[in-house]
């Protein structure tokens, strides 16, 4: 045997934690769920979050705004897919799951809809668990999307979705806070390989659009959390569609997605700087 | 106010208006249509309150309160708005005295019920997060529980230390594997556990993996164990991290390796070794062979002696391979004691059958050759086997070369070639390798090898060497003088080949064309060169063979030069030694042909001029060793001078001419000149050349009679 040999990454990385140990709870370092929480006016958060919070908002003030467009689009893309059929949702990264979640809105049109809740913040899977509570056609699970095998290997996403029927995707303002080095295309293109014929995925992205110079402040400040930020252009996040075929309107500003009639036409909508489309598999 | 100041068409502008002012005040998921449907809901509680003076606008304050939190209208926009809504749209347009404290209320109510909300929440978050924490914290317990039977149960070695060194824990098969009980392990230290034959790399990788330089090191390792027997083990450590990345602890992974690493030492040992005499074999021979040749070292040196035992096979053959494998490994343990004995630190191998080698470095010639007296003188002890006492000798080619001068092919042949000429010499001696010796014998069996095709491939030429008068200086004749032009040696005169040509019998067709290619240009000289005289040589073999007379009278016909104009050398030694019946017979018979003979190299050999008498010899060639003592006659020894005068006047007793052979200087002339020799030839007449040259000299005219 050779001196010196190097054991490969990945086999060090779980000489420091196995894969099995779970993440420790810090509630000291603030978490984007609970963040989130926040910015949606909801109160399932601790100082450390709500600090944060307020140093992004003072930074950039149109935040609450983008995330009242994202939570908008959500809403929108779920009445959009329970219209087209849909009747399984599988939310990748859903948080904390304040009022207007996927599976109100989705159970308020077709009440026999099961949605599958999947994140990696413990306390925000365990928040979920509570609320959830005597509600067999929702589910969460806690498992980390970065990794697509262990998420549609795991029991209670099987047992409680069918990969036999169309399933509607979101990757809804998560995917952001995949690094590149963890390749986000492939792992979207890993999740649409399993996903039967005639399903969906909603996608919403931060992109850094006309105020990069506040962006990249935006991201110094996500760097703290345990899930740092990394926004990319139109053209990155178009390539995360491949192999899905983009419905009306196609990849547009968070706003534009299929408003509501009657909504009057956003003024400069680029200052909202989220992309967002659906797609579905052939 | 019957019919009301709130109908249907105020109501509606109420709720619209109250939509308009909520809206982008919160984060709801509602859509325009829900809000609109809350709006309206409000609107008529509003309404409700304002018309029916029954009512109690505090109750109905609170409702609207507590439905905007419902709502999660959480911002505190939504109430300031609606506050501002109400008072202007409500309490501004009536002078009921109870709406104005509407607004009041709402905002009471919606107080209370954000404060229920937010403490709801907070307690929700706060239970999901101590739930988390308990999941993890009992997933890490089953972790550990999972680890700590990992760690018992495991078959290999498993230690945990700290980054200073100190050993925490190790589990039941380390304990077993080294012997120590866990109680000693905790009191001792990871340097503690250094061997002597540890690599150096290996805790120089240690010291960086415990300084976080590194995360892992594996390495092949030997420990002590607490018997003090040693263990071979497969040792891998791996560093442990804290949360910021600083080194905390180390776990080694021991595997016992021993039976493995002799089971590897015991094969690499069979590859290496002869297992007959257990000496080292001819792998591992040239191994160290060529370890010592690429010795760096200024001033390296390496020895061989190359070992071979005389009559080994008589001993085989005739005893059996029993008493033979026995001989053998007699041999090996005199030849290892003998080494050994030495000092030198020689290795001894055997390459096979009975051929054993010394390698031995450092060692200068002489203590080389002392070594290949003491190894002979070993083998040549008397060894008594199976009641048979053998006594055998051995031969031994030395070879002691400066390191990274050559190669071991190199060296190995120069020993064999050596080592062969031992055996040559006789049994039981020791040859030192002779660099020029050995260069000699290569270059000669190239010759012999080349030799046979060279005359067909036309490689052969003749020069003449003029013969001169010494009286008047005239041209009495030439010598035919053989030249090898050697496509790798160049031009080779008969000196460097003759002897070789007459050992394979190339003399034969050799002389038969010289003396054909001789007569024959002679012949075409006869006009250019009147009455010259051709000489040619003879060798012993073609003295021997019976064709000889037959070849030259073929000669002479095919030329039609006069047998009188063509003379033959042959050696005295030649003609002393050969048969009574061979070739003064054959002289005879040459001579009965008209062709002068000649005794060529006269004085080397045993100079009987008595027998000579007997012979039909015409002519007598001095030797040039002669000439030697004439170079200065002033400061010859009178003896000398005497003795070639008077071999002179012996032979013109005895009717036979004389010439003199390798003359070079113009004294050594004028000397022969008054001794009366009849003929010279040398550098200093003239060197061979073309009969071309010859003829295109200028040369005094024959005086009649003068021959």
């Amino acid at each position: 045997m050779r001196h010196g040999a190097q054991i490969p990454t990945k086999y060090r990385a779980r000489v420091e934690r196995p894969e099995w140990a779970p993440l420790g709870i810090d509630l000291d370092r603030p978490s984007a769920a609970r963040v989130y929480d926040f910015y949606l006016g909801g109160f399932h958060n601790f100082a450390a979050d709500r600090e944060m919070g307020r140093q992004a908002i003072q930074m950039w003030p149109e935040l609450p705004e983008i995330m009242r467009s994202n939570r908008g689009f959500l809403r929108r893309a779920v009445e959009f897919l329970v219209h087209a059929g849909v009747r399984q949702f599988l939310d990748l990264g859903s948080g904390i799951p304040t009022v207007g979640n996927v599976h109100e809105v989705a159970q308020r049109f077709a009440p026999d809809t099961r949605v599958m809740y999947v994140d990696n913040d413990p306390v925000a899977v365990e928040h979920s668990l509570a609320i959830l509570a005597g509600d067999d056609r929702t589910s969460v699970v806690q498992a980390d999307m970065r990794d697509p095998d262990t998420v549609l290997g795991n029991p209670a996403v099987r047992s409680h979705l069918d990969l036999s029927r169309p399933i509607a995707v979101l990757m809804v303002a998560v995917l952001h806070f995949v690094p590149d080095e963890d390749d986000p295309a492939g792992l979207v293109a890993r999740f649409r390989d399993e996903m039967p014929a005639g399903s969906y995925l909603a996608l919403s992205h931060a992109t850094t659009g006309e105020r990069a110079d506040r962006a990249a402040e935006h991201r110094g400040l996500y760097q703290r959390t345990a899930t740092p930020m990394t926004m990319r252009s139109r053209e990155q996040i178009e390539r995360l569609f491949d192999g899905w075929e983009l419905v009306e309107p196609g990849l547009v500003y968070l706003p534009q997605w299929r408003p509501e009639p009657g909504t009057p036409a956003m003024d400069r909508p680029e200052r909202m700087p989220g992309l967002a489309g659906v797609g579905r598999k052939p | 106010m019957t019919g009301g100041r709130w109908d249907g068409p105020a109501r509606d502008e109420l709720a619209r208006a109250w939509a308009e002012a909520l809206q982008g005040t919160s984060f709801v998921a509602l859509g325009r249509r829900e809000l609109r449907q809350l709006t309206r809901r409000l609107a008529d509680t509003v309404a409700a309150a304002a018309d029916d003076p029954a009512v109690d606008v505090a109750g109905a304050g609170e409702q609207i309160g507590q439905a905007l939190v419902d709502a999660h209208f959480t911002d505190s926009d939504a109430l300031d708005r609606t506050v501002a809504l109400l008072s202007q749209r409500v309490v501004g347009t009536a002078d009921d005295p109870r709406l104005p404290a509407l607004p009041g209320a709402v905002a009471a109510g919606y107080t209370r019920s954000l404060l229920g909300v937010v403490l709801a929440e907070q307690e929700q978050i706060r239970l999901a997060a101590l739930h988390a924490r308990d999941r993890a914290r009992a997933a890490l317990q089953a972790s550990e529980a999972r680890f700590r039977a990992v760690f018992t149960d495991a078959a290999v070695g498993i230690g945990i230390g700290d980054v200073a060194g100190n050993i925490l824990d190790a589990n039941p098969a380390l304990v077993n594997m080294l012997g120590y009980p866990l109680e000693q392990f905790r009191q001792r230290t990871v340097a503690e556990f250094l061997h002597p034959d540890d690599a150096a790399s290996m805790w120089d990788d240690y010291r960086d993996l415990v300084e976080g330089r590194r995360d892992s090191l594996r390495s092949e390792k030997r420990f002590f164990r607490a018997d003090g027997a040693t263990i071979w083990t497969q040792l891998t450590v791996s560093l442990i991290r804290g949360p910021g990345g600083e080194p905390r602890f180390q776990a080694a992974i021991i595997e016992d390796v021993t039976d493995r690493h002799r089971l590897t030492e015991r094969l690499a040992y069979e590859a290496t070794h002869d297992p007959l005499t257990d000496l080292a074999n001819r792998s591992l021979f040239l191994s160290r062979l060529a370890r010592a040749l690429a010795d760096p070292t200024p001033g390296a040196r390496v020895g061989l002696c190359l070992l071979d035992l005389d009559s080994f096979k008589v001993i085989n053959d005739s005893l059996g391979h029993t008493v033979g494998d026995r001989l053998l490994t007699a041999v090996a343990d005199r030849l290892t004691a003998a080494v050994t004995g030495s000092g030198t630190g020689g290795l001894v191998a055997r390459l096979g059958g009975d051929e054993f080698v010394v390698l031995t470095r450092h060692t200068d010639p002489e203590e080389l050759d002392e070594l290949a007296r003491a190894v002979l003188a070993s083998v040549a002890v008397p060894v008594t086997i199976d009641g048979y006492q053998l006594a055998v000798t051995a031969s031994i080619g030395a070879v002691d070369a400066p390191a990274g001068d050559s190669t071991p092919a190199d060296l190995i042949r120069a020993a064999d070639i050596t080592l062969q000429q031992a055996k040559a010499e006789g049994s039981g001696r020791v040859v030192f390798h002779d660099p020029d010796r050995n260069a000699t014998q290569l270059t000669l069996y190239t010759l012999a090898a080349t030799l046979p095709g060279a005359l067909d491939r036309g490689e052969f030429t003749v020069l003449y060497q003029p013969l001169v008068r010494l009286a008047d200086g005239g041209l009495q004749g030439v010598e035919a003088l053989l030249r090898w032009q050697h496509p790798r040696f160049g031009t080779l005169g008969p000196d460097r080949f003759i002897a070789l040509a007459e050992q394979t019998g190339a003399i034969l067709p050799l002389g038969r064309w010289i003396l054909a290619e001789a007569c024959r240009t002679a012949a075409a000289y006869r006009d250019a060169l009147p009455g010259l005289l051709l000489s040619v040589n003879i060798a012993v073999r073609q003295l021997q063979h019976p064709g000889l007379v037959e070849d030259v009278t073929r000669a002479l016909s095919d030329s039609g030069l006069s047998p009188d104009r063509l003379q033959l050398e042959v050696t005295e030694h030649a003609v002393m030694t050969a048969d009574p019946a061979g070739p003064p017979a054959v002289l005879r018979k040459l001579a009965e042909l008209g062709v002068r003979i000649a005794i060529d190299d006269f004085g080397t050999g045993y100079s009987n001029l008595a027998y000579l008498r007997r012979l039909p010899v015409h002519e007598l060639k001095l030797a040039g060793v002669f000439l030697d003592n004439l170079r200065d006659p002033r400061q010859a020894d009178p003896a000398d001078l005497h003795l070639v005068s008077t071999l002179i006047r012996l032979a013109h007793g005895l009717d036979l001419t004389v010439t003199a052979e390798a003359v070079e200087t113009a004294a050594q002339a004028r000397c022969l000149r008054e001794f009366g020799a009849d003929t010279a030839q040398g550098w200093h007449f003239g060197r061979p050349t073309t009969l071309d040259r010859i003829a295109a000299a200028r040369w005094p005219a024959a005086e009649p009679e003068a021959s």
